[in-house]
């Protein structure tokens, strides 16, 4: 369990990190909390000759709120998400997906950054991310550029980020109005990573579903927002017949991950089963 | 102050401060100057032949110091030893490192030695192998099968060993039979996975021509034996010891390769040598439990009576045995007729070769099959014939006054009230009501299930004639002259908190605070003698020898008292560590005052030879059988297969309990791992021999949130096996706990149709059997 030889540096500022991930090209892997990258260097599976550690840059860090978004610096930990009062007043989904994530260690050290550059296809954030139409801010030697979390995963453990381009910040939306977010998972018993994972939010009005945000990570082999389900719950009232029908939509078009821990099958079966408790949760926290 | 009496008592254990501190040395905490650091390069493949080897590269990588093949030392270090015998054992040559094939995933190829650790890793990526694949098999039964690929060229058919066993008239219980039931069972494989994984260190001083190892084992006087036939050592040249070992569940209970190969390399270079088993290899190389799979039928009455049982099995043994490989399955053969009157018994047991990691003891190593086996096969025959689970056990139980009860397998039952043990559980775990609401909740579509497991385990291991390398067990109890005292055990504790309970019976026996006994365990040099600890034996077997040698120093003293009081032994009394005289209390002297004398020895009785020390080693005449009753109750999503245990009921009887806080941290941990068993672990090859589930994040264990509140309770029946009344309990909660979580399962799926479920009783197996069984259901209604 020892890595291979590599180098590190702890640049102070975001520049100098791109100029780092710049000139070393393929080399070079950015360290954040390490979690996932770390395990990988000690079983050798990933080699980078240079670590970019990304820990000493202050800007990376913290939750803020601005008028209807909140921001969140890509270095936040999954343990400062799961107890922010800010977030759980405002954006409750990021803390009840956060609180499932791995164990204490892994939340303490963790990032939410870190997790949703790295793509892992079962990982918990990228799920709540999706659902509530969370946007992402890549910086690279060309400047900064947004980008919506629908168009940031692009497969497995790929992302929209270019090689030189470091994701710094997260922009979500305040839930308002009447709403409910949930997010259920299956973990995989060992891991703890989602076999299926489904987070949602949604608007409540006048018992009518306005809005809902249905992300779903573990089943396909990058996480993804599954607007087919959310198309046929918009307008409803949330009819547990309803929900049972949209959900069973999930499925449509992915071709489910098949592994020892769950065969495509169940993983679809369970995707229909959880989007349909999570819908039904959401819409319990909102009142319905 | 008096002293309270200890044994019996919830004393907290001595142990934990130095551990939960981080101030314990295990083996790799220990340092030693100029130590050189081991990293072995392991097969990538389960069977292949090594055509060429390139370690050039490797020999010059910075740091490097020696690059070692199997080839090379082939004729310098003795093969990976098999301790138990059987007629039929067949032992292919297992070398500490591969020569020309390897059989497995992990088996050691090529060992680098360097200054450091990460020299010696990075040098391992400088080797290149080039590998021969040939055909693998993995799978136990397809190995039979004709035309299967041959392992080991000399034996074609793949077949390790076979066992068999049959008492009694099986032909005439299966004619009178009014009803058989059959059931295949597998018994997954899992790994121990001890928090500590293994560990070597190995120091040679040539002037002194003595080798020091130090080794995570748990049986560190074996080891030596061992060491010095494969290093060919003088064994009085060997010094072994087990400092603070991390756990071993059965999987230290052995002789693993890299202690002769870390041994001979330290010889060689005239440097220490250290290695340090990471998780992988841990999972790859480092035995792994249980691998049979077995079909089991019994002959029955209608009213349950069991008239006879037979069990074909077939053991899945890996490419090759460790120490007791070949003597985990004929346990579970000895122990197939359970906690029951069995009259005629059947077991043939086929050890089979796989492409794989042997298999050997894991947490009670052969029991937690046959209680699986006859725990499971009882519930099948109470389904069958409609009788309530717990009354089919009853019905089959040998009542208390039958005790000692011969079985038909020749073991005798020490003592036994099986029913007093499960009428507390029914009691406990609220049996009948639990029934009443299974019946509502069924009408609401909600399936709970209740479960019972009614065990009985063979402990106390054992006397040494039933035994492969000793069964009995020293103990020396020595006062210092200042009166502190020194406690020397051959067996060795790593997790079992002896250093508490020892340290309790000789303070009771002595009179003495627990701060003034010091127990010493784990080396060679310092403990004259010992077996280790394994089959749940430590205390009925090390502490048995401990109680007497103290009782042997105090008998001693008591002489030199009498002397110093000029008074006859008979007429002192001891009380509160101090030898007066009956009758005349101040007439007296302490224990303390007897140790100075017995040193000084100036004024001791006639030809009394100085000191005050005692050595006991005790030879158990019988095994101890533990026994108790586990009832678990479940609720079961069949929309998902996802189980939720509701209650957790355990009564088990351990005899006379020395710490009950102990005694439960057994049960806690025991029942953990037979859940694991029962829900989640298992060891996954695929058919070319890789191993899929070769980490923690594939490899589930059971954590915290997985375990309900386990509701604890005892039944006290000693044996008269040792005279400490105590029977073990290291193994009793794993033993116990997987049938009961299965047969919940099974029995809250009933409404299904459901059986059966083989373990690990994942989600997706629930899922498809309740889906499977509810078509068939609709199809047979249409």
């Amino acid at each position: 369990m020892i890595p291979a030889p590599f180098d590190h540096i702890t640049p102070r500022t975001l520049d100098e990190a791109i100029r780092a991930l710049a000139s070393h090209g393929e080399e070079a892997k950015l360290l954040a909390g390490g979690h996932s990258l770390l395990p990988m260097m000690k079983l050798r599976l990933a080699r980078p000759k240079l670590l970019v550690d990304l820990s000493r840059i202050a800007e990376l860090s913290g939750i803020e709120a601005e008028r209807d978004r909140i921001f969140i610096g890509a270095l936040t930990t999954h343990y400062r998400i799961e107890s922010s009062e800010l977030l759980k007043e405002k954006c409750p989904l990021l803390p009840q997906t956060a609180r499932v994530i791995g164990d204490v260690q892994v939340r303490n050290r963790g990032t939410v950054g870190g997790s949703l550059a790295h793509a892992d296809p079962a990982a918990d954030m990228p799920a709540a991310m999706l659902a509530v139409g969370a946007e992402l801010l890549a910086r690279g030697p060309e400047g900064e550029r947004w980008l919506k979390a629908e168009d940031f995963f692009l497969g497995l453990m790929t992302t929209a980020l270019g090689p030189s381009e470091i994701l710094t910040k997260i922009r979500v939306p305040v839930l308002s109005g009447h709403h409910g977010t949930a997010y259920l998972k299956v973990p995989q018993k060992a891991s703890g990573f989602a076999i299926v994972g489904v987070a949602v939010w949604l608007r409540v009005e006048r018992q009518l579903c306005t809005e809902i945000g249905v992300g779903v990570t573990g089943l396909d082999a990058k996480p993804f927002r599954a607007r087919r389900v959310e198309e046929r719950m918009k307008g409803t009232n949330l009819a547990q017949s309803l929900v049972q029908a949209a959900s069973s939509q999930v499925t449509q078009g992915v071709s489910p991950l098949d592994d020892i821990h769950a065969s495509a099958e169940f993983r679809a079966h369970l995707a229909r089963v959880y989007t349909a408790r999570a819908i039904q949760e959401a819409a319990k926290r909102a009142g319905v | 102050m008096p002293i309270s009496k200890l044994v019996g008592a919830r004393v907290k254990r001595r142990e934990d401060p130095r551990l939960i501190r981080g101030l314990a040395h295990y083996v790799d905490d220990i340092q030693l100057p100029n130590v050189l650091h081991a990293a072995i390069l392991r097969s990538p493949y389960a069977h292949a032949r090594i055509r060429a080897m390139r370690t050039d590269q490797a020999r010059r990588h910075p740091g490097v110091v020696a690059v070692v093949t199997g080839n090379e030392i082939r004729d310098q270090v003795g093969c990976v030893p098999v301790a138990s015998q059987n007629p039929t054992l067949r032992v292919p040559k297992r070398y500490v490192l591969a020569v020309d094939k390897v059989c497995f995933v992990g088996e050691g190829v090529v060992v680098v030695v360097a200054e450091d650790r990460y020299a010696a890793r990075d040098a391992l990526d400088l080797i290149e192998v080039d590998y021969e694949p040939l055909p693998v098999v993995s799978d136990p039964e397809k190995a039979l099968a004709s035309g299967a690929p041959v392992i080991h060229p000399e034996w074609p058919d793949n077949v390790a060993f076979r066992f068999d066993l049959k008492q009694g008239n099986l032909a005439k219980a299966f004619k009178e039979a009014e009803r058989v039931v059959k059931q295949r069972l597998i018994h997954q494989r899992l790994a121990p996975i001890a928090i500590e994984p293994r560990g070597v260190l190995a120091c040679y001083l040539p002037g002194e021509d003595e080798l020091t190892l130090w080794s995570s084992t748990q049986i560190p006087h074996i080891l030596k034996t061992q060491l010095s036939v494969m290093l060919k050592l003088p064994e009085n040249r060997v010094r072994v010891i087990a400092p603070e070992v991390g756990g071993g569940f059965g999987s230290k209970l052995n002789v693993y390769a890299e202690e002769g190969l870390i041994g001979h390399l330290a010889i060689k270079l005239k440097r220490p040598v250290k290695w340090i088993e990471g998780r992988r290899e841990n999972m790859q190389g480092t035995i792994h439990g249980r691998g049979q799979v077995g079909e089991v039928e019994v002959a029955v009455k209608k009213d349950g009576t069991i008239l006879g049982l037979q069990y074909r099995v077939i053991a899945d043994i890996g490419a090759y045995h460790q120490l007791l490989t070949p003597g985990i399955p004929p346990l579970t053969g000895l122990m197939l007729s359970g906690a029951y009157k069995i009259p005629a018994l059947a077991i043939e047991v086929t050890g089979v070769f796989t492409n794989k990691v042997a298999t050997d003891a894991y947490r009670g190593a052969g029991r937690p099959e046959a209680t699986y086996v006859i725990e499971r096969i009882i519930d099948r025959v109470a389904q069958e014939l409609a009788i309530d689970p717990v009354k089919i056990r009853q019905k089959n139980f040998p009542r208390p006054k039958e005790f000692p009860f011969k079985t038909a397998t020749g073991l005798i039952y020490d003592s036994g009230n099986y029913q007093g043990a499960l009428n507390k559980a029914l009691r406990l775990s609220g049996y009948q009501g639990w029934r009443g609401e299974q019946r509502k909740l069924r009408e609401k579509g909600r399936y709970l299930g209740i479960g019972l497991s009614t065990y009985v385990e063979i402990c106390g291991m054992g006397p040494s004639a039933a035994m492969p390398a000793g069964g009995w067990e020293s103990g020396t109890v020595r006062v210092e002259p200042t009166g502190k005292v020194t406690v020397l055990t051959g067996v060795s504790p790593h997790g079992q908190g002896q250093e508490t309970s020892f340290a309790q019976i000789v303070a009771d026996e002595f009179g003495v605070p627990l701060d003034d006994i010091h127990v010493i365990h784990g080396d060679t040099a310092v403990v004259p003698s010992g077996i280790g600890t394994f089959g749940s034996r430590a205390t009925a077997v090390g502490g048995t020898a401990v109680f007497q040698a103290a009782q042997k120093v105090k008998e001693k003293a008591r002489e030199i008292a009498a002397h110093l009081l000029e008074s006859d032994p008979e007429d002192l009394v001891f009380s509160e560590s101090r030898f007066s005289v009956k009758g005349v209390p101040k007439k007296g002297v302490s224990l303390q005052e007897i140790a100075l004398e017995a040193h000084l020895a100036r004024n001791l009785p006639k030809k009394m030879e100085p000191g005050l020390t005692a050595t006991s080693v005790f030879e158990p005449a019988n095994f101890t059988f533990p026994f108790g009753a586990h009832i678990c109750i479940v609720e079961v999503d069949p929309e998902t297969g996802r189980i939720e245990i509701r209650k957790y009921v355990a009564v088990d009887d351990c005899g006379k309990v020395i710490n009950p806080l102990l005694v439960d941290g057994q049960i806690h941990g025991g029942i953990a791992q037979g859940l694991g068993q029962a829900l989640l672990e298992e060891v996954v090859y695929d058919e070319e021999g890789q191993l899929l589930t070769g980490s923690l994040m594939d490899y589930a264990l059971p954590k915290a949130e997985d375990l309900p509140r386990l509701e604890l309770a005892r039944t006290e029946t000693p044996t008269p096996v040792n005279p400490l009344g105590v029977k073990g309990v290291g193994e009793a909660g794993t033993i116990g706990s997987t049938p009961a979580i299965v047969n919940a399962v099974v029995d809250a799926l009933a409404p299904f149709g459901v059986t059966h479920v083989d373990m690990p009783l994942k989600p997706e197996k629930i899922w498809r059997l309740c889906r499977e069984k509810k078509e068939r259901r609709a199809e047979g209604a249409g």
